[in-house]
């Protein structure tokens, strides 16, 4: 196979002094080439902004249940009503409102999870990574321990233990996250550590806490990104799973997994009950994991063309 | 009738912020049992040009030429299996860096032996023969104990001496060595430079040797080709050209050989090579040439005939000094 | 290689004590006396309470129950199960096959058809090829399983009906269980339509457990293929003239195939995860079902025993996925 495939490029007649773009722009210049990754923001934008908006544009409240309008199609089909655009659920509440609110929960599940989960995780994986020995040995140890258990069965576990609440859902999922944080913060702070300009820092003085947050760390940001955006993705993936297992968000909470527990019984006699609250599950999901890819090969030197 | 014609080779990769031209129109030939050195600092395109000739670029790369022949093979319009059959038979190459130039889940046996099944034939005892034989040829000690070794279990230098025996496998018509001691330790580097050139007088192949150190073209080759940011700025027969160099560049190379320093500091060409986003309009190497005037800033220099060594120079040398009058182009400390 | 061996077993002991204090404080965590937990909202009697306590030793200090616990399980007994009254290691490796073989088929569908996708997208980089299995794979990754369940239920048992919906094998069926494999089990038994009936109602849930694991094979596979074939070996290949077939499906895949088999091995956590929502769509008798009966239940004692014992199989599993790597990576295998 000739490697000579025609490429896409007219030979220039000059190729007189170009100039290098900026950081920013080189970012976007790759990032934006990604169709799938733009189409992901778009939808991401969008969705931030049904959650933020929500109680202006629902119809309904999520819990309000008409009771002359139990398990009513959506408007398309026969016996649909244009009060209610997605249909109702078994005891009469709209669709479309609950999936509306339901955005503010998996939004919110989605921050807080990586918020937290980032924020000890990598200042565990920086100090482990930095410092080595045997703290870095106990501290892999302790992660390999939340490692050997099936992610989605020690929350499950962990929410047993607390309680099933959305908050607890929440903070099982951030810990079942964390040694992901940790070892990729521990293997980027390692392959830094040894480089040149870190050397250079330390001979100058710089002490071992402002070494390892501003001097070290900012250079290992890429692949965290990338991971930041995946476990977003991966929480709201856990939480809706917990919410359907019954113990995530409880009824009446519009939480999109739980509203697919509710409507497990009704899956042959009425098929928007179930397909609506997944379908947002996977767009929201597919958008965030999308922009995700678009990161990674924006941000990976290796990808690039030059 | 040369072996290898290459006439206005030009060789664009597509970016992300634009086209870059890596070789721009070279032009040279090589005859059978000779040897060819192309000389030049990082970025003047010599690899990639003899990548291009292979059919070994990357897709975001285009090659054009107007004439681009190998032992009457247009090269340029050969479909791929043609090309398979002439790559690794009658041209063959070697690369910079063996160590990862091996595949690590394979023997030295294996890889050895692939290039002599599939384009010779051979059975697998004949293949173990002629494989051993090539071992010896390159000079490797217990050569049937090394079929079974795998590439990690190699030195640096073994692991070109296997690349070597790879490539002369099928008696090829032309070698390319890419840079084949740069990444080589300092006592292996003269080694394995002896064992190409005899490998080269004893299957009588022509040689082109690509390389940065202008103390091995002076040793061992025949014709000397100098490439500059992607152009060819002078090919002269390599006696001539250490002796009576046309083109600023190539004299400012050699006033930097060790062996010629009249004072006790190195004469060092100022600046660098340009990159894709700083081309002069006019002579490549105006920025960086002492005797460059207003002409050479403007306009692209003209190519010379071979009495002034083919120098692509607006003012080009002769026993030191500009043709055309004018200020010598000699660097000096 | 003995020593890549060595280093690794040793790594592993002190996670697996770690694990086992976990399991052990698994019951410990919970708030409030452990003996009212398991009793529940019927409440005990004093007398059966101090009964209770001192049967499960919950009176003698934490480091002594946590020794004996230890040295119980070692053995085998992981206690009882306060709903069935049977030894809570009987009941995991009743239900373990059912989980294995489930497991094991999703595994067979992700690699069969992940490895040849990401070849292909890797070798086709940016044709419609590529984007296509890529936006696939990304699509697979993105779903709520448990949801995906429920639509191909609907579709496949619902409106076509081409599958059954749950359990293992049709109920008309019975014979008992030699290897606890339904698939072999219903060919040793010879009876006529047995087999056809284990592998139809094997299909949705080995496609929906499946699924994220072939999202993941096809991604990793072009990406380490990709990778691969930047190298300067497979340049060396193409410069002997070797065939592009060659060049990919030997030179290229053999060296791509070490990451991916890593990965493909990594993914038991994930299946064993996985398993809990698709036996509970799909009424899998297995042990994802179980412990998620066992939580709701408060069989405390089947959670606890159920934990350390996933932890120890997904712990093992990836002890043999260190060892296969070793064994296929010839750096380690043959060392210098």
């Amino acid at each position: 196979m000739s490697e000579q495939t025609a490429a896409p490029h007219k030979l220039t007649a000059d190729t007189a002094a170009l100039t290098p773009r900026g950081p920013l722009s080189e970012f976007w210049y790759y990032f934006s080439e990604n169709r799938g990754a733009v189409t992901g923001l778009a939808f991401f934008a969008f969705i931030c902004a049904v959650a933020l908006l929500a109680g202006m544009i629902a119809p309904h409240s999520a819990t309000e249940q008409y009771r002359d309008a139990l398990l009513f199609p959506p408007v398309w089909q026969e016996g649909g009503d244009w009060r209610f655009l997605l249909g109702t659920d078994a005891v009469g509440r709209d669709m479309l409102s609950r999936l509306i609110y339901g955005s503010q929960y998996s939004l919110f599940v989605g921050c807080i999870v990586v918020a937290g989960a980032m924020v000890v995780g990598v200042t565990l994986g920086v100090i482990t990574g930095y410092l080595g020995g045997n703290f870095d040995a106990l501290v892999m140890r302790l992660m390999d321990i939340i490692l050997a258990f099936p992610s989605l069965l020690l929350a499950l576990a962990l929410v047993a233990i607390l309680g099933p609440s959305l908050t607890n859902a929440m903070i099982a999922i951030a810990i079942v996250q964390q040694p992901h944080y940790v070892r990729l913060t521990r293997a980027a702070v390692m392959s830094e550590k040894g480089k040149d300009y870190v050397t250079a820092a330390r001979v100058a003085g710089v002490p071992p806490g402002r070494l390892m947050f501003r001097t070290i760390l900012p250079n290992c940001m890429a692949p965290l990104i990338v991971q930041a955006a995946l476990s977003f993705s991966t929480a709201i993936l856990d939480a809706a799973a917990l919410g359907f297992l019954g113990m995530g968000a409880q009824p009446p909470t519009p939480e999109w997994g739980t509203m697919l527990a509710e409507a497990r019984e009704f899956i042959l006699r009425a098929w928007w009950v179930v397909t609506f609250p997944g379908v947002a599950i996977l767009l929201t999901v597919l958008a965030i994991n999308l922009m995700g890819d678009g990161l990674r090969d924006a941000l990976d030197p290796k990808l690039k063309r030059s | 009738m040369a072996l290898l014609d290459i006439e206005n080779l030009t060789v664009e990769f597509g970016t992300g912020s634009g086209a870059f031209r890596a070789v721009d129109n070279v032009s040279f030939t090589v005859d059978e049992r000779e040897i060819l050195a192309i000389v030049g600092e990082s970025g003047s395109g010599k690899s990639v040009a003899m990548l291009a000739v292979m059919g070994l670029l990357p897709w975001t790369a285009t090659v054009t030429a107007d004439r681009l022949r190998f032992n009457n093979h247009d090269l340029l319009s050969l479909g791929p299996r043609e090309r398979r059959r002439i790559i690794g038979k009658d041209i063959a190459m070697i690369f910079q860096e063996p160590m990862s130039s091996l595949n690590p889940c394979f023997t030295v046996g294996f890889q050895l032996g692939e290039a002599l099944r599939i384009h010779l034939g051979l059975a697998r005892a004949e293949r173990r023969k002629r494989s051993i034989e090539l071992l010896e040829m390159v000079g490797i000690p217990a050569p049937e104990k090394r079929l079974s070794a795998f590439p990690h279990q190699l030195s640096g230098g073994m692991s070109q001496r296997v690349m070597i025996a790879m490539a002369i496998s099928c008696n090829p018509r032309l070698l390319i060595a890419d840079e084949p001691t740069t990444a080589l330790d300092v006592t292996i580097q003269a080694q394995v430079l002896d064992l190409l050139l005899d490998i080269q007088k004893e299957t009588g192949s022509a040689l082109v040797l690509i390389t940065h150190d202008m103390g091995v073209v002076a040793e061992t080759a025949q014709r000397v080709s100098v490439q500059y940011a992607g152009q060819k700025v002078e090919e002269q027969p390599v006696m001539q050209l250490f002796s009576d160099p046309h083109h600023p560049y190539t004299a400012a190379l050699l006033a930097a050989l060790p062996e010629r320093a009249k004072s006790r500091h190195l004469p060092s060409i100022p600046g660098v090579v340009p990159g894709q986003f700083d081309r002069p309009p006019g002579c490549l190497f105006a920025p960086r040439c002492a005797g460059a005037t207003e002409i050479c800033h403007r306009e692209p220099p003209p190519r010379h005939g071979a009495e002034l060594g083919h120098a692509l120079c607006h003012h080009p040398l002769s026993g030191g000094k500009p043709v055309d009058g004018g200020k010598p182009a000699e660097v000096t400390s | 290689m003995l020593r890549f061996f060595l280093r690794r077993i040793a790594l592993l002991i002190p996670t697996f004590i770690g694990v086992t204090i976990a399991a052990f404080a698994f019951i410990r965590i919970l708030p409030g006396d452990p003996v009212l937990l398991m009793a529940g909202e019927r409440g005990t009697t004093p007398e059966r309470h101090a009964q209770l306590m001192e049967q499960f030793g919950f009176d003698r200090p934490l480091p002594i129950q946590y020794l004996d616990y230890l040295t119980s399980a070692l053995q085998g007994d992981l206690g009882i199960s306060l709903v069935t009254k049977k030894p809570v290691w009987d009941e995991f490796f009743v239900l373990f096959p059912a989980t294995l073989e489930l497991s094991f088929c999703a595994i067979i569908f992700a690699a069969a058809i992940g490895l040849p996708a990401g070849v292909m997208a890797a070798v086709r980089r940016g044709s419609w090829l590529d984007q296509t299995v890529m936006s696939t794979a990304l699509i697979g990754y993105s779903m709520p399983i448990f949801w995906w369940g429920l639509l191909l239920i609907i579709l496949f048992s619902g409106i076509l009906g081409w599958t059954p919906v749950t359990g293992r094998i049709s109920l008309i069926y019975f014979f008992e269980p030699v290897t606890g494999f339904m698939l072999i089990d219903s060919l040793l038994s010879g009876q006529k339509g047995a087999f056809s009936s284990a592998v139809s109602h094997l299909i949705l849930p080995t496609i929906v457990l499946g699924t994220i694991p072939l999202a993941v094979v096809a991604r990793q596979t072009r990406s380490a293929m990709l990778e691969v074939l930047g190298e300067d070996y497979v340049r060396t290949a193409r410069a002997k003239g070797l065939k592009p077939s060659r060049v990919i499906g030997l030179h290229a895949l053999r060296n791509a195939l070490i990451p991916v088999i890593t990965t493909i091995g990594l993914q038991v956590g994930v299946l064993l995860g996985g398993a809990i929502l698709t036996e509970t769509i799909f009424s899998w008798p297995g042990i994802g079902k179980w412990m998620l009966d066992s939580i709701f239940r408060r069989d405390y004692p089947s959670v606890q025993g159920g934990l350390l014992m996933i932890a120890a199989v997904v712990m093992v599993v990836n002890l043999t996925v260190d060892l296969v790597y070793g064994l296929i990576n010839p750096r380690i295998r043959h060392v210098g």
